[in-house]
């Protein structure tokens, strides 16, 4: 019983365990090294985000440490209280590293929150439309076909001119952006996978739609979206940092690496770089290896390149 | 074929309706239309004749066929800041914003077709390898921030380009563009070449991927066996059947180019509408956002309706297969 159809249908889980699936998956993605870097940089950037307060050398919304003396103090140079700057400090004085830190922190929890939501709704509606087919399927997808002939960046300075400034706000213009690329993906793969013999046996055991949907369609469809998932978070955390450089994504409040980056610029022309430079390499850091890690996922998730 | 097109038309007066009510509906209805489209130093007399005269005191229904008759009319109320028509404003800064896009279009081009190609012929040379390692980074690296180091090093370091502004102008057609005058075009080069990284870095995929997938055709090999010069093989043959593509998605992405010249004019202060919108974001001058958004749609719209036009032209199969859906 270990001919290769059985492992598809979804009465027989033990045949899958048997070959342990994450194991495999493991092994494949270990294969390109350079995906296992991006992805112990990865960790190591989550890790800082989460951590920030713990590990920064200072608070840089501390008041009371920040002083107005040790502004744009270039790289290496120390304060007047004998802690160094290692990437130098912004116009208020606040050392860039901390900030960077804490900008890491606004920047992936924003990113990652707006990627959840959104592919939670983008999985739901374009499950549906796969499913039900037809004039639901049409309406749908003409309307994803829509959005997605507008550039996301429009979509979203649309929607934060109607919305106004907030992380709330900016959360809603992104989901609203990206939902729509999940719908897509998701419907594609449900399309190929509503017509295997799997969900006809749901059917006709008379499981109820829903469970037909998420509990036998949605886990077939679950490479793809993993996959899109990965690259649209990278993506969304890009277009938060421009939203927020233009001045129209987050408040002053929550200060993340876009907003980190415009701080910056009105020192450029006085050559003082680092204070743009240092956060736009944070920021260049972690999309690209969310994207190589995507990319690993992608080759490894396809079972066209498997061997 | 008429058919296909009386479609699409149908389709795009239908987006450009459901705009107009999700604007209407995010001015007047989230926000306070009172608040937004007057002026906040008008005295009471003047906020109510312009009450009067939008029909703010109306009933909802009433209020938005003001909105979309005025529209039609041209008329989407004064900016505050410039006391000038929103729409006229706006029309003014085109011109430079569609200089901006067309010229990194070509940049894209330029630059792009050659590297791909090269990179197709020979893909394992050093060169084409760091070629396709730039053009990922084109991709990851967020185009503000490229912006950004682009003036730091060659404005500020170097001294070589200026960073802000259009530079001198001269009038074509009577347009002022930039890059008939060797100022204009100085002005021009970075803020272009910073619109085009993403699209060059398109391009080179797209050339790279159509060149190693033609050299293999059957019709290569005839040409190569037939004695003709590598050059020949390579502009006319190879070229011709990997331009398809790579002008498709171009089409498409000159809408992008638009949309995104909004970050690169703010980095390089160059006075487009892009420009425009985020400043009158900034300074709350809502009949210009309004404005600006009315008409960024329809142009998307117009956009979309003549690449699509275009596109059942060229590949039959589309209109195919949009009638029977």
């Amino acid at each position: 019983m270990s001919e290769p159809v059985n492992t598809s249908i979804d009465s027989n889980p033990e045949a899958l365990k048997v070959e342990t699936p994450f194991q495999r998956f493991a092994s494949d993605f270990m294969e390109n090294r350079v995906a296992v870097v991006a992805l112990v940089v990865l960790i190591g950037i989550i890790f800082i985000a989460l951590f920030a307060p713990l590990i920064s050398p200072t608070n840089p919304y501390d008041l009371a440490t920040v002083s107005i003396m040790d502004s744009k103090l270039e790289p290496g140079s120390k304060s007047m209280g004998g802690t160094t700057y290692w990437l130098g400090t912004d116009g208020a004085g606040r050392d860039l590293l901390s900030s960077i830190f804490y900008g890491l922190r606004i920047s992936l929890g924003v990113g990652i929150a707006s990627a959840i939501v959104a592919l939670l709704i983008g999985t739901s509606v374009g499950l549906v439309a796969a499913y039900y087919g037809g004039r639901t399927d049409t309406l749908i997808m003409r309307f994803v076909d829509i959005q997605l002939s507008f550039p996301t960046i429009l979509v979203a300075l649309i929607l934060l001119a109607v919305l106004g400034k907030g992380v709330d706000k900016i959360i809603i213009a992104l989901v609203i952006v990206q939902w729509a690329y999940y719908a897509r993906t998701v419907r594609a793969s449900a399309l190929v996978e509503r017509n295997k013999e799997y969900v006809e046996a749901a059917t006709c055991l008379a499981l109820g739609d829903r469970r037909i949907l998420f509990r036998h369609l949605l886990p077939n469809c679950m490479p793809p979206l993993i996959v899109v998932g990965t690259m649209q978070t990278a993506s969304a955390i890009a277009l938060e940092a421009t939203l927020s450089f233009l001045g129209v994504g987050l408040p002053v409040t929550e200060p993340s690496l876009g907003l980190l980056i415009s701080n910056g610029f009105e020192y450029m022309l006085s050559e003082k770089y680092w204070i743009s430079f240092f956060p736009g390499i944070a920021l260049l850091i972690t999309i690209v290896s969310i994207n190589l890690v995507g990319d690993q996922l992608r080759d490894v998730l396809n079972p066209r390149l498997q061997k | 074929m008429s058919v296909f097109i009386i479609r699409r038309l149908m389709q795009a007066v239908l987006v450009v309706w459901i705009m107009s009510l999700l604007v209407f509906v995010g001015v007047n209805i989230v926000g306070d239309p009172v608040d937004m489209l007057i002026n906040p130093e008008a005295d009471q007399a003047e906020i109510e004749r312009v009450i009067k005269e939008l029909g703010l005191d109306r009933p909802i229904h009433e209020q938005y066929w003001f909105f979309v008759a005025n529209a039609l009319k041209g008329d989407l109320g004064n900016s505050f800041i410039f006391n000038q028509p929103a729409l006229k404003l706006i029309l003014q800064r085109m011109p430079a914003t569609f200089e901006l896009a067309i010229v990194s279009l070509l940049m894209a081009i330029v630059i792009g077709i050659p590297l791909g190609v090269y990179a197709g012929l020979k893909p394992d040379s050093k060169i084409s390898k760091t070629v396709m390692a730039t053009s990922i980074l084109g991709f990851s690296l967020p185009s503000f921030w490229v912006g950004l180091m682009m003036i730091m090093v060659f404005a500020v370091m170097l001294g070589w380009l200026p960073s802000f502004g259009r530079g001198d102008t001269v009038p074509l057609f009577g347009i002022e563009v930039s890059f008939l005058t060797w100022d204009g075009l100085r002005h021009l080069f970075l803020p272009a070449l910073n619109l085009a990284l993403f699209n060059i870095s398109l391009v080179i995929r797209l050339t790279r991927a159509g060149t190693r997938e033609v050299v293999h055709q059957d019709y290569i090999k005839f040409a190569r066996a037939k004695g003709l010069s590598q050059n020949r093989i390579i502009f006319v043959h190879l070229m011709k059947n990997i331009m398809i593509p790579v002008v498709t998605v171009l089409g498409l992405e000159f809408g992008g180019l638009i949309a995104f010249s909004v970050v690169t004019e703010t980095i390089f202060s160059w006075p487009g509408m892009g420009k425009l919108i985020i400043d009158a974001l900034q300074n709350l001058d809502r009949p210009v956002v309004v404005a600006y958004l009315m008409i960024i749609v329809v142009l998307f719209v117009v956009i979309n309706l003549v690449v699509d036009i275009l596109y059942s032209i060229l590949d039959p199969r589309v209109r195919l297969q949009d009638l029977k859906g």
